[in-house]
């Protein structure tokens, strides 16, 4: 997350080191552990990989971050088996328990798994191909240099004598441990398995329709539960009926908790225990709660509208950034663009909706669920329940689904809870209504623009003022802006301001939090401006990315300049869609950084007469360094943030009346559905970078090469999101 | 109420409220988890299931109005050369990211390749619309009903 509000600590450890562990396991297996330690190793070591190799050949590894749907289950085990030569064919993956004394950070966010991790995973797996050969070489007496690896061998190259890595895992295991610092790795042109596409690992379990998602967990005793909680966000409970509730057949419990004021901890509810999920769920039409809604009864979509206007017209609060004299810039300047922009609060929605299962055993609290973010979630249920962390035991199941969500563990602690208070094991799972109604939206915002261009239609001012979310000046989780957004870092004079607007709504990160909402603002405007200056957006952007250099210290322009140059050969840019009759048709670019990687989107839409929008297709270039771990599931991840990009732009939007969400399942949060889906073309282009994430980085420029092919085919500019088709009427 | 029910080839009885929809009775009382929940309002096709062949929405069919008909969930989806050919397709193109979604939409896709063997993108459109996959994988099943249509043609 770039606010890194959920994020571990990233901070680089100098003192910190990575080991290497080797031990006999039993059945004369090679037991490797590699982690983070002190440099005089003493104690702290978390651990980062676990590697296994059975006196039968096969492979272990665990799989320390939690797997949502991004295929870190697959990816990471693959650095590791390449570089041992594994037969992949023979490596088995398996869910790590949460357990920081062991694994350090365990989290999935911030596209950040693989950017972590390549390194020291690749480490990892050599220095047990280093040992495999080791071990070789002493049983035939012959020098290691002799011999070399196929994967799961290792083989005596003059004389063609091979030995398995579970003949050799016994003997390996009695060797020191080779430096990691300096263990020879592989050629990246010699890889076998990274770099080509690997099918996930619980697929085949999926395609059976296998209990493997956090919904599916059965303990006994099990009861299942719901959890009533107030509509207006941080309300209290003052009474219920609950006497009446519990009469209902198949209720077996109904009790208050108690929550604090904290949105992302526990809050106050209703819980309704039963023997099926249904019967819980249709006992809350019985169950009738008096609450105290709180001050947040008054937020309403059009009170937060009408508080932006009037911030619009006073200067900002808070400055993010200044350069140059804005001011000055834009009085001097030959053309000034003015716009308002905003975008809405929207809603995460996995598909599997928020569920945790817990119980009480031998004074512990165990707990199955579907986190992004289980270390959190522990530390969350001990401070909240008052119990030592020791004595939270979290399972990391399968998520369907997290695109930030699964960051927040508010349902886990509400498990924990009934769990605690009722004495009983249950699985709290939470409706569709309950999901849309309690998510920890992505903040909507309002923008003000200025921008002014040169006589020669360059970009030499820009003035935002941000409208945003947050208590005095601190901004509201994920509502916040880095100051060095694009354009911001290459316009010389450069005035970034904001506002913030004191509702307490929950907010949170959402699949690339911030970029998706910015990227529509600015590079529309930037889209504007282009048109404004009377050049071609294309070149408009490479203009303003001017000579390939470094801006401050992460951002590339060559990077940028050379998938801008990617994506215009892909959708043939200069060349405008083909006319079809009835249809007004357009092609729209855009381009953005974020989360490390560096992409740029076209797409092509179509608009009929009565405003109705079909997205032809989209073409992608992404930059996100030199190896593409597992093709196949990095394409995948790049089509489906373009598309989710893409459902945002076109319909979705929370708005709130008396502090409470209007929307409350698919039919008024629309999702995409097949369709309304296009073909997305994907390009990797490679650098000369270590490698980085792609959970996020694909979405931000969908939504504004989207309004910019509309803008295209129509005229008509999108300054709001969602796109009100009733304005692209002919 | 006891409803006697026929499972994936399997007769079972259960004594459930008769407004019980069919996806509770297979997660909760008979413990077939393959179906899933994603609404509860028949709009994201998650818990499909076959009734006679049929793609419903259990989440919104009642435990009564299955009569004897014959239900048929992910679980047994390979007991068919075409079930077995929609699962091979969808492991060859790695359709699935988070997965949630699948068994709902692998059980629609082999309904409309049942009734239509050789599907238009138009046909795959229209069949297919009442499963959302949230991680937006469209680009993938629709390949993978056609590689399914494909195979067939070819026999």
């Amino acid at each position: 997350m770039s606010d890194g509000s959920h994020m571990p600590e990233r901070a680089p450890q100098p003192d910190r080191r990575l080991f290497l562990k080797v031990a006999l396991g039993t059945g004369g297996a090679l037991v490797l552990t590699a982690g983070m330690g002190r440099a005089e190793g003493r104690g702290e070591a978390a651990l980062s990989a676990y590697v296994r190799i059975g006196a039968d050949g096969t492979v272990t590894l665990q799989s320390k971050n939690p797997e949502i749907g991004q295929g870190i289950k697959t990816s990471l085990p693959m650095i590791i088996a390449e570089e041992l030569d594994a037969d992949w064919s023979r490596v088995r993956i398996e869910q790590a328990d949460t357990d920081a004394t062991r694994f350090g950070a365990q989290f999935a966010g911030g596209s950040l798994a693989t950017a972590l991790n390549y390194d020291q995973m690749r480490r990892v797996g050599a220095a047990g191909r280093a040992l495999l050969v080791a071990a070789a070489a002493a049983r035939w007496q012959v020098p290691a240099t002799e011999c070399r690896t196929d994967p799961g061998v290792v083989v005596h190259t003059p004389t063609g004598r091979r030995l398995g890595y579970g003949d050799l895992a016994a003997d390996a295991a009695r060797l020191p441990p080779p430096d990691l610092a300096s263990v020879p790795l592989k050629d990246p042109k010699t890889f076998r398995i990274v770099g080509q596409p690997h099918g996930g690992i619980d697929s085949a379990r999926i395609v059976r329709g296998e209990p493997i998602f956090g919904i599916d967990t059965v303990v006994p005793g099990m009861l299942y539960a719901v959890y009533e909680k107030c509509p207006v966000y941080g309300g209290k409970v003052v009474s219920a009926n609950l006497d009446e509730v519990k009469a209902l057949k198949g209720v077996r419990d109904a009790l208050i908790v108690r929550g604090g004021t904290a949105l992302e901890g526990l809050l106050d509810g209703v819980a309704i225990l039963a023997d099926s999920w249904w019967t819980a769920n249709r006992a809350r039409q019985t169950l009738k709660v008096v609450w105290d809604e709180g001050a947040t009864a008054s937020v309403s979509s059009e009170g937060i509208a009408a508080t932006a206007a009037a911030l619009a017209r006073q200067p900002g609060t808070k400055v993010l950034r200044k350069d140059g004299d804005v001011a000055a810039a834009l009085a001097a300047a030959a053309h000034v663009i003015e716009a308002d922009y905003s975008y809405p609060f929207i809603a995460h929605a996995p598909l599997e909706p928020q569920n945790c299962t817990a119980l009480m055993q031998d004074g512990k609290l165990v707990i199955h669920a579907p986190t992004q973010t289980p270390q959190a979630g522990r530390t969350l249920v001990a401070r909240t329940l008052g119990m030592a962390e020791a004595d939270v035991i979290v399972h990391v199941t399968r998520c369907g689904g997290g695109f930030g969500r699964r960051l927040n563990n508010d349902y886990m602690v509400e498990a924990a809870a009934i769990a605690r208070q009722s004495g009983k094991a249950v699985k709290l799972l939470w409706s569709r209504e309950d999901d849309l109604r309690h998510d920890f939206y992505r903040p909507g915002a309002f923008h003000t623009l200025k921008g002014g261009l040169d006589a020669q239609g360059r970009l030499i001012a820009w003035h935002n003022h941000f409208i945003s979310f947050g208590q005095g000046d601190k901004f509201a989780p994920s509502a916040g802006m880095s100051g060095s957004e694009t354009p911001a870092r290459l316009v010389p004079n450069c005035l970034i301001e904001a506002s913030l607007i004191p509702a307490a709504l929950p907010t949170g990160a959402l699949r690339a939090p911030q970029s998706n909402a910015l990227s529509f603002v600015f590079q529309s405007f930037l889209d504007e401006l282009a048109h404004a200056a009377g050049k071609d957006p294309l070149d408009f952007q490479l203009s303003l990315f001017g000579e390939p250099r470094m801006v401050g210290t992460d951002f590339d322009t060559s990077r940028a300049i050379d998938v801008l140059k990617a994506v215009a050969k892909m959708a043939d840019w200069g060349r405008p869609a083909a006319a079809r009759p009835g249809l007004r048709t357009g092609k729209g670019l855009a381009f953005y950084y974020s989360h490390r990687g560096y992409f740029a989107e076209v797409v092509q839409a179509s608009v009929t007469a009565g405003g109705e929008i079909t997205v032809d297709k989209v073409w992608v270039a992404g930059d996100v360094g030199s190896q593409i771990v597992n093709p196949s599931m990095a394409r995948n991840q790049v089509q489906g943030a373009v598309l989710d990009g893409l459902a945002q732009a076109l319909g979705q939007e929370i708005t709130f009346r008396d502090g409470r969400a209007e929307q409350s399942n698919f039919d008024g949060f629309p999702l995409l559905r097949m369709p309304q889906s296009c073909p997305v073309e994907v390009q990797f282009v490679l650098s000369d970078h270590p490698p980085t994430g792609l959970g996020e980085p694909a979405l931000p420029p969908a939504p504004p090469a989207l309004c910019n092919a509309l803008f295209a085919a129509t005229g008509h500019r999108i300054r709001r999101l969602p796109i009100d088709t009733s304005a692209l009427k002919a | 109420m006891s409803f006697r029910l026929t499972i994936n080839g399997k007769a079972r009885t259960v004594d459930v409220d008769p407004d019980m929809p069919l996806l509770w009775v297979l997660r909760d009382v008979l413990d077939v988890k393959g179906p899933k929940f994603g609404c509860g309002a028949g709009l994201c096709g998650a818990c499909t299931v076959h009734l006679d062949g049929q793609p419903v929405r259990s989440c919104r069919t009642p435990v009564s109005a299955v009569g004897t008909a014959r239900i048929t969930t992910i679980e047994a989806l390979d007991q068919t050369p075409l079930g077995r050919a929609v699962q091979k397709a969808w492991l060859d193109l790695d359709v699935m990211q988070c997965g949630y979604c699948q068994a709902g939409q692998m059980m629609s896709a082999t309904a409309l390749l049942a009734a239509n063997p050789s599907p238009t993108d138009e046909d795959i459109d229209s069949a297919m619309s009442g499963n959302i996959c949230r991680c937006a994988t469209y680009n993938r099943i629709r390949a993978a009903i056609h590689q399914v249509a494909a195979a067939h043609r070819k026999g």
